[in-house]
């Protein structure tokens, strides 16, 4: 078959699925179950295989089908609902899970009936994952898991957790790593909240003890983790670089809202307040030409960027919100309440949100260590030396 | 205040791939740095051949219309151009001819006018100097005072202009003049008795200034260009324009220095290792091209949106802001990075480096720039 006939049949089959779905679509219907139709027609994600979701074509149909979607006012809002799952766990299922293991998890996950957590940081593995502790041990037809994980979003709410462990302490760290589905609701399984600078918990230590995770929840082989691992940051940064915003949006806005609100003319504040919006705007061209070089297949380092900008961006824009309130500015409406959000808040006071914004350099990747990627991977230079390469990991000094 | 951005797309067709291509080649065969060097010590600055042979690759006719002998393309191919003579530190009167004094005449020019200089242009036989402030704040048009009186049908100028790029090479110059009736332009032959030139040296040898002195420089009707008293929105377009294309210029520069940063980070060792393979040397190289690819966003977004105006305010001093700052900061980076030899004058970064900052003085600082951004988004 040649490529134009592929296009082609490939473009009728996603329409004539959107036909059955969208054909008269009936808005009362619960979301849960438009997504498992969804799901069922093979429109989750429309490059999987069929019976999984998908329909084998390429993944450019996905923006006709996200269109259509929106178009008839269908619910969409399942990806940042689950977005561990749909966003991370959907994609590592795709490129190192069993069909077994697909056919168990991708339906409830796309419904959110399953909602997903990762858990991969630990109290001594932050940027250095690759030297996380926690360990599984082979009994039988299972493994007996123990260990501690930190900075887990949703663990408190999620069914499922994706989870590297180590499995082999005898060799190099990134040999010894073995990655597993957990269920969260299994015996053994502690999820406390971390309160965090701001008073809220977004996010929760895990404890694990003893708990049994059968062999068929394994992803791929025993000692593979480390590549599952990197399947899951890659599908990470592209679910957070990706994301399109207006014109002076986000954080933006509320700079310029307090700008107007308490009056300010000063030529020195205006030259600042200008400098963040141009550096915002400059982001936002610069995520616009990503996506589109990304969709276009000729993807640049243009990329690579944007999480290490915005991260910048986005605690300097905050910073600057708060010296323009003044006194304001030292006051925190409401107090500090302590307390557990059950789903993302990315709204708040600007104070609040000054104080949120210092996570963004340290989350998803510190800004080092993205700074390390893009040196090595986008521009080619050479990598540190690593004095822990080749030894086995129990022998490398930790704390 | 335009809160609906004007999306554009940034992707380059296989024409503008091609146009890239041969123009970075022939760059790179004809006017290396070493013919640059030659000519930045040389008094006119540029070299006519290669003036002419730029424009039978078409650098010149590209955003000029058909029916003015030009190409008929848009902004978005001369930018492409426009980047390309930044990246190789071209020298040469292209900005004031083909970015800012040929959109003028298209702009503002009688059907004369423009047939009289626009195929001209386009052929590579005429360079044209823009000729509009009078001393070292120039950016605004409050900064134009000279005056053009009339006489007979015909006008009279008198006065003086600072900092007319390739003001001393030119063969025809763009000069702003107050008359009775307001700000005008006038397009006149450099040899136009009563006219004088300075060269002053410059901070940057690949781009050459020079002082023009008009003592009572007698000139015929058709040298005003368009209407006389309507040039105020013509000269603000044509420095929007300039610092679209100042941008690219930029741009162009800037991924050389980071090119340059890089692989000196791949091969000079320093303690047995690659200097690159540092965290102190990385970290800067990955700021770098997050600077670079914001600067390269801005200046692409600008360059496709030049035919749109209540955008282009907006967007041209945004660019002209982001660009000019991450181009001084890449290229003292890199001299940094390269150590006691960024310093020397035998290695080309010193050239970027002044370029760099000449470029981001030129027409408006980026404070400046900032200025604008801020009235257009009423802050």
């Amino acid at each position: 078959m040649t490529d134009t006939i592929k296009a082609e049949s490939a473009e009728a089959l996603v329409g004539e699925r959107l036909e059955q779905l969208l054909g008269g679509y009936d808005p009362s219907v619960e979301p849960q179950e438009f997504w498992g139709r969804q799901y069922d027609l093979g429109l989750a994600w429309v490059q999987f295989p069929e019976g999984f979701g998908g329909l084998g074509v390429s993944p450019k149909y996905q923006s006709v089908v996200q269109g259509a979607l929106e178009k008839a006012g269908a619910p969409t809002w399942n990806r940042e609902l689950n977005l561990l799952g749909i966003g991370m766990g959907a994609g590592v299922l795709a490129a190192h899970g069993t069909d077994a293991q697909k056919a168990k998890w991708l339906r409830p996950m796309f419904t959110t009936e399953d909602m997903w957590c990762q858990l991969f940081s630990e109290p001594g593995a932050g940027s250095d994952l690759a030297n996380l502790s926690a360990k599984a041990v082979r009994d039988g037809d299972e493994w007996i898991v123990n260990g501690q994980k930190v900075w887990t979003t949703l663990a408190h709410i999620a069914k499922w957790g994706m989870i590297p462990v180590r499995t082999d302490p005898d060799v190099p760290k990134h040999a010894g790593i073995t990655y597993f589905i957990v269920d969260m609701k299994a015996e053994g399984v502690e999820v406390r909240p971390l309160y965090q600078i701001t008073g809220e918990a977004e996010f929760n230590e895990v404890f694990f003890t003893d708990v049994r995770v059968p062999d068929e929840y394994r992803i791929d082989e025993v000692g593979a983790g480390w590549r599952v691992s990197m399947t899951t940051l890659m599908n990470e940064r592209v679910a957070i670089g990706s994301r399109a915003m207006p014109r002076g949006g986000g954080s933006m806005e509320a700079a310029i809202k307090a700008w107007k609100d308490y009056g300010h003319a000063d030529p020195a504040a205006r030259d600042e307040l200008v400098q963040l919006w141009a550096g915002w705007e400059a982001l936002r061209l610069t995520t616009l030409r990503a996506n589109q070089m990304r969709k276009a297949g000729t993807p640049g380092p243009e990329g690579s960027t944007g999480k290490l900008a915005w991260a910048d961006l986005n605690k300097a824009i905050t910073a600057f919100t708060v010296d323009l309130m003044g006194w304001d500015g030292t006051l925190y409406p409401g107090g500090y309440v302590l307390h557990r959000p059950t789903e993302f808040e990315s709204e708040g006071s600007p104070q609040r949100n000054f104080l949120r914004a210092r996570a963004n350099s340290i989350e998803g990747g510190t800004s080092e260590i993205m700074k390390n990627i893009v040196g090595e991977r986008v521009l080619g230079l050479p990598g540190e030396p690593r004095v822990d390469k080749d030894l086995p990991w129990k022998e490398v000094p930790r704390g | 205040m335009a809160d609906q951005a004007l999306n554009v797309d940034f992707a380059l067709n296989e024409a503008q791939e091609m146009l890239r291509q041969t123009t970075r080649q022939f760059l790179a065969d004809r006017v290396p740095i070493d013919v640059v060097r030659q000519l930045a010590d040389a008094e006119a600055g540029f070299d006519e051949k290669l003036w002419e042979a730029g424009a039978e690759l078409g650098w010149h006719s590209l955003a000029i219309p058909e029916e003015y002998g030009g190409a008929g393309y848009t902004f978005a191919e001369l930018s492409i151009v426009l980047e390309e003579l930044g990246r190789a530190l071209f020298p040469g009167p292209f900005l004031s001819t083909v970015v800012m004094a040929a959109d003028a005449i298209l702009t503002a020019g009688t059907e004369n006018q423009k047939q009289a200089h626009l195929p001209a242009i386009a052929r590579g036989e005429r360079t044209v100097g823009v000729a509009l402030f009078e001393g070292p704040r120039g950016a605004n048009l409050d900064d134009i005072s000279m005056a053009a009186e009339p006489s007979g049908d015909g006008w009279v100028l008198t006065g003086t202009k600072t900092n007319v790029v390739f003001g001393q090479a030119v063969d025809t110059i763009l000069v702003a003049a107050r008359t009775a009736g307001g700000l005008s332009l006038f397009l006149i032959p450099s040899g136009t008795p009563g006219v004088s030139h300075e060269a002053v040296p410059t901070l940057d040898p690949t781009t050459k200034q020079a002082q023009l002195t008009f003592t009572n420089v007698s000139v015929g009707p058709e040298a005003l260009l368009g209407r006389e008293g309507a040039a105020g929105p013509v000269i603000e377009r044509m420095l929007r324009l300039a610092a679209v294309g100042l941008s690219l210029d930029q741009v162009g520069g800037a991924q050389w220095c980071l090119e340059t940063s890089v692989e000196h980070g791949k091969t000079r060792f320093q303690f047995g290792r690659a200097i690159g393979s540092f965290q102190s040397i990385k970290h800067r190289c990955a700021d770098m091209l997050v600077e670079v690819e914001h600067a390269r966003s801005a200046a692409y977004h600008a360059a496709r949106v030049t035919g749109h105006e209540e955008e282009l305010v907006i967007a041209a001093p945004l660019a002209k802001s982001v660009c000019s700052d991450a181009y001084g900061h890449v290229a003292g980076e890199t001299i940094q990075i390269l150590g006691g030899t960024g310093f020397s004058w035998e290695h080309s970064v010193h050239l970027y480096f002044k370029r760099a900052k000449s470029t981001a003085l030129m027409f408006g600082d980026a404070r400046h720039q900032r200025r604008l951004l801020a009235d257009a988004l009423g802050l």
